[in-house]
């Protein structure tokens, strides 16, 4: 089969590889028909995420037909169209069985803190990922869904983490009815926290970034109040001129490791590798806003210590609150709104990458040429 | 303001809102946000048929995190460990728990070894490596550099100089390692 492989920093190439085969009784086979390349495989591609072998298959989020099942799958059938978490979880271990699916302990001997992502290095439990024709998906019973009937394929693969992380993000702040949020970051989790924030009932929502067209997207899209970093000297003074010099109730980071707006910050975490992440947004979020207000972060960070300013996180009596998004958990519900017209994930995409251009497409979103905002990949089989 | 006790008051009413923005306060009640609350005990809900999961066969000895107790039930199973950089990840899970910053800096460093390591093997292959290609930078071509880049204040155009550094240096410094060593064998002989 066909499949996107890592061959080191800034490198990838697609070669045949062989195709996935039954390991567990509970695995199932997938053939992939749309995937995306996410913020967060960007972190693996600049060679930011410890254990990233050369070889490895990136991709969590992708969506496909089941090809193949083993002999203890009970709730699937090849042929099924299906959704897949970027979570891998058992559903048993004593974390999944209180429906934290993303912080399971049987899926990952690499690491205990983190639980198993598709195609996100050795860190992550070593599965290979979904920019490919084939992948294997464990635990069939437990991680997949059938797609409803009612939505495509562009759609559903949204779902499988960007939409589900922005929408979990926009929980995690606590919002409460007029509630000032401020997210950080509009790519594409932070476009739909920001749009999320209005489901739970915010009053008023500003979204931060430097990319002008990416602003442009969150102001129609999300219905955001925007700003760019760049036009001010110190953004966290702006929020606070905007809030009555109260601060934001919310603030939630959607941006991460790689996070731009401070050099120091950027080089030390993203060319030399010496911070987790930069927390650049996480700063900014801790400074802007208001004390006994929530911070809510769904921006992936490294498994490295980071220079996050904790002192003022406690002094201002701030709830700090964050996990990978348990994906499973959030989609009855967000079927509902998709469903209803509040969301309407594929808005947001803005190029269709066969698979065997991958490498460019992985360029033009880390250059973030074009006005690239979420690039999806269509395998070959598709 | 800060300075007194009032909220300050907002620029638009609920009402407005919901009539400006499409699901406005559809999920306002947390008992409708699907992780409110965070811990809900529900085994049962999760479609797993088991208490613990059968095990699937170790093909390899797995490296795994000193901190688990044993090796989890179900793995991944892509690029065993090889070659020096596999010694290194090795060592790093053998001897070093997820809470010391050596674990990761030697996962890191072994990173960077497998990197080297698999592009000199590729070399012995009918498809080396081919860092032009392998970059995606052809795309330059095609995706409005220019246009993307300037006039848009664009705050990491600072520091993406240094990503074509990063890609070359290694290979520079293989180069004049394999210069080097040549220049040596020659010497020798």
């Amino acid at each position: 089969m066909r499949a996107m492989v890592y061959r080191g920093p800034y490198r990838l190439r697609v070669e045949e590889k062989d195709r996935p085969s039954i390991e567990h009784p509970n695995d199932a086979i997938v053939r992939v028909t749309r995937a995306a390349i996410c913020g967060s495989d960007l972190h693996l591609y600049h060679g930011m995420m410890p254990d990233t072998r050369v070889g490895m298959t990136f991709g969590h989020e992708f969506v496909g037909v089941v090809d193949e099942v083993g002999s203890s799958v009970r709730n699937l059938a090849a042929g099924d169209r299906v959704m897949v978490p970027f979570n891998i979880f058992c559903g048993s271990c004593y974390f999944c069985a209180r429906g934290l699916y993303s912080n399971c302990h049987n899926v990952n001997p690499n690491a205990t803190a983190v639980g198993g992502i598709y195609g996100y290095s050795h860190t992550c439990g070593g599965y290979d990922g979904g920019q490919s024709e084939y992948v294997r998906v464990p635990f069939a019973d437990v991680g997949p869904s059938l797609i409803p009937e009612w939505m495509d394929d562009d759609d559903a693969v949204l779902l499988t983490d960007a939409l589900a992380t922005g929408y979990f993000g926009a929980q995690l702040g606590d919002i409460s009815e007029g509630d000032t949020v401020v997210v950080f970051g509009a790519g594409p989790v932070g476009l739909y926290a920001a749009k999320s924030s209005w489901l739970m009932g915010a009053g008023r929502v500003i979204v931060i970034d430097h990319l002008d067209y990416r602003l442009r997207k969150a102001a129609e899209f999300a219905h955001a109040e925007t700003y760019n970093f760049v036009e001010y000297d110190d953004i966290v003074v702006q929020m606070k001129k905007v809030t009555d010099h109260l601060g934001a109730d919310v603030a939630i980071d959607a941006v991460g490791a790689e996070a731009d707006g401070n050099l120091v910050q950027h080089v030390t975490a993203a060319k030399l590798k010496l911070q987790g992440g930069s927390p650049i947004a996480l700063n900014w979020a801790i400074d802007s806003v208001r004390k006994g207000g929530t911070i809510s972060v769904v921006g992936a960070y490294g498994p490295m210590f980071s220079a996050v300013k904790f002192g003022d996180a406690v002094n201002k009596g701030l709830t700090l609150r964050m996990n990978q998004c348990p994906v499973k958990r959030q989609w009855p519900r967000l079927f509902e709104h998709v469903r209803n017209g509040y969301l309407k994930p594929s808005d947001i995409v803005t190029h269709r990458i066969p698979l065997e251009h991958i490498a460019e497409g992985y360029h033009i979103f880390s250059s973030k040429l074009d006005n690239c905002i979420k690039p999806l990949i269509i395998p070959n089989a598709a | 303001m800060p300075y007194t006790p009032d909220r300050p008051k907002p620029a638009e009413s609920s009402d407005e809102l919901r009539a400006r923005i499409p699901g406005w306060g559809a999920d306002l009640d947390p008992r409708d946000r699907p992780s409110v609350p965070k811990e809900v005990y529900d085994p049962k809900a999760t479609g797993a048929h088991w208490e613990f999961p059968e095990r699937q066969p170790e093909k390899w000895p797995r490296e795994r995190s000193i901190e688990h107790r044993f090796l989890t039930p179900v793995f991944g199973t892509a690029c065993p460990p090889k070659g020096l950089s596999g010694a290194i990840r090795r060592f790093a899970y053998a001897r070093y728990s997820e809470g010391r910053a050596a674990h990761w800096l030697l996962l890191l460093g072994a990173d960077r070894v497998d990197a080297v390591e698999s592009a000199a093997r590729s070399m012995l292959t009918l498809r080396p490596d081919n860092p032009i290609t392998q970059t995606g930078v052809l795309s330059e071509f095609t995706h409005h550099p220019i246009r993307s880049r300037f006039g848009r204040r664009r705050t990491d155009l600072v520091h993406q100089p240094l990503d074509p550094i990063l890609v070359a240096a290694p290979w520079v410094a293989a180069g004049l390692i394999g210069y080097a060593v040549v220049k040596r064998l020659r010497r020798v002989t």
